[in-house]
């Protein structure tokens, strides 16, 4: 129990997808102009994170490790090459899956997200949780508690940066930075603040 | 549209990373070392020139609703193949680029140049945009790795150029610019420069209200 709250706080503050892995960040720039929108984002990325990363587990250990497919008499085989293209699959269908119950029992949770769903497959933060819980081998009750924390971590990012802009916009910010430029230099700053977490062993 | 506008554009006026605001991950985290980025850059492009050449082609036969799915499959399968070329040639930089290289699947200069551009396009003007969007990416990939190896821990390539202290030599090295946050002020100051340089690139002040939210005090 306390190796996985372990996990969840590690993926939430010192290993932060978003700030301390440069994870998701093509939205993580664009979509952070209001808190509304980057919170509904945010809750999304939680979502498909939760569930994937597990799934992606399983999937992981029964069919694609060396040997995993020892119960099919295929022992020999090692399909781990096959991990990007089946984890990414997993995805997507999870990402239609999700919209489809969203748009048919919450309605309006579906109007809130909007077009932000479908963006998720190519969010690399979704994909790469996958990758690390690999990387680290995860059991299955580890990787869904890292999932859910690396999404709650993205989503704090997300909405920290869309708090600074909010403010941002009544400054004055030289000509060439304005827009895009200061993003990245907040962005830095950010990062910078939770770099000082680096150091926690829990 | 001229070929070389085609190939050159990238470069500089519509770069992926600071134009486009595409493929930022990888830019970010793997910049620490001008090796690492030259590899990436190099995977990028290949993956980009395939998977361009490869959707441009069946760009007719290609019903609207799979699109995604079936784009996303082939960058897939090229990624693949430059991860394990990578893990059989260049096994310590593939450790290091660990799970980079596979995140090339959803890096978005990628999908979206089979979006915007192989989808509209012939054949070979595709691969060309390809090309040199992958050059364009590599290119600020390039320039943010010299700036953060070589004044970061003093050497290039892992050659040593600045002598430094702990080896008897007189170079301090600023050690901020091996820590990850360092990629994104420098890549914030070079649009600045970019930007001051290229005007027409400067984005418009958005002084209008935020929607759906009252002032508040502070």
């Amino acid at each position: 129990m306390d190796n996985l709250f372990a996990i969840f706080l590690r993926s939430i503050f010192v290993e932060n997808l978003a700030l301390a892995f440069f994870l998701g960040m093509c939205t993580f720039l664009a979509v952070s102009k209001q808190i509304k929108t980057s919170l509904g984002l945010g809750a999304a990325v939680i979502v498909v994170l939760g569930i994937s990363v597990p799934i992606n587990n399983l999937l992981y250990n029964i069919f694609l490790r060396e040997g995993a497919l020892g119960w099919a008499n295929l022992g020999a085989f090692d399909f781990s090459y096959l991990s990007l293209i089946s984890f990414i699959a997993v995805i997507a269908a999870m990402v239609q899956i999700l919209e489809m119950i969203l748009s048919r029992y919450f309605p309006l949770l579906h109007n809130n997200l909007g077009i932000f769903l479908p963006l998720l497959t190519v969010n690399c933060a979704i994909l790469g949780a996958s990758l690390f819980m690999v990387q680290r081998d995860y059991n299955f009750a580890e990787s869904s508690v890292y999932g859910l924390g690396a999404g709650v971590g993205w989503a704090l990012a997300i909405a920290t940066l869309a708090g600074l802009r909010e403010k941002m916009r009544y400054c004055d910010v030289p000509t060439g930075l304005q827009g895009l430029g200061i993003t990245f230099i907040t962005a830095g700053l950010i990062s910078l603040a939770f770099m000082a977490m680096a150091g926690i062993e829990l | 549209m001229k070929m070389r506008d085609v190939l050159l554009d990238p470069l500089l006026n519509k770069n992926p990373i600071t134009f486009q605001v595409l493929g930022i991950c990888s830019a970010l985290a793997i910049t620490n070392s001008l090796l690492s980025a030259l590899v990436m850059g190099l995977s990028v492009t290949a993956v980009l020139a395939f998977s361009n050449m490869s959707i441009s082609l069946i760009r007719h036969h290609l019903p609207t609703s799979v699109r995604i799915i079936v784009q996303i499959t082939i960058i897939a399968s090229a990624v693949i193949v430059v991860d394990e070329l990578l893990k059989a040639f260049l096994p310590e930089t593939a450790r290091i680029l660990s799970v980079y290289v596979g995140l090339i699947v959803t890096n978005c200069i990628v999908l979206g140049r089979a979006e915007t551009f192989a989808m509209q396009n012939p054949v070979g003007i595709s691969v060309l945009d390809g090309i040199g969007n992958g050059l364009g990416f590599g290119l600020i990939l390039m320039i943010v790795a010299t700036i953060r190896e070589l004044l970061g821990s003093g050497s290039l390539m892992g050659v040593s150029i600045l002598p430094l202290v702990a080896d008897n030599g007189w170079y301090v090295p600023n050690e901020m610019l091996l820590l990850p946050p360092s990629a994104f002020f420098i890549i914030g100051f070079l649009i600045w420069i970019i930007r001051s340089w290229k005007t027409e690139q400067v984005e418009q002040r958005d002084d209008s209200p935020i929607p759906n939210r009252t002032t508040e005090a502070g």
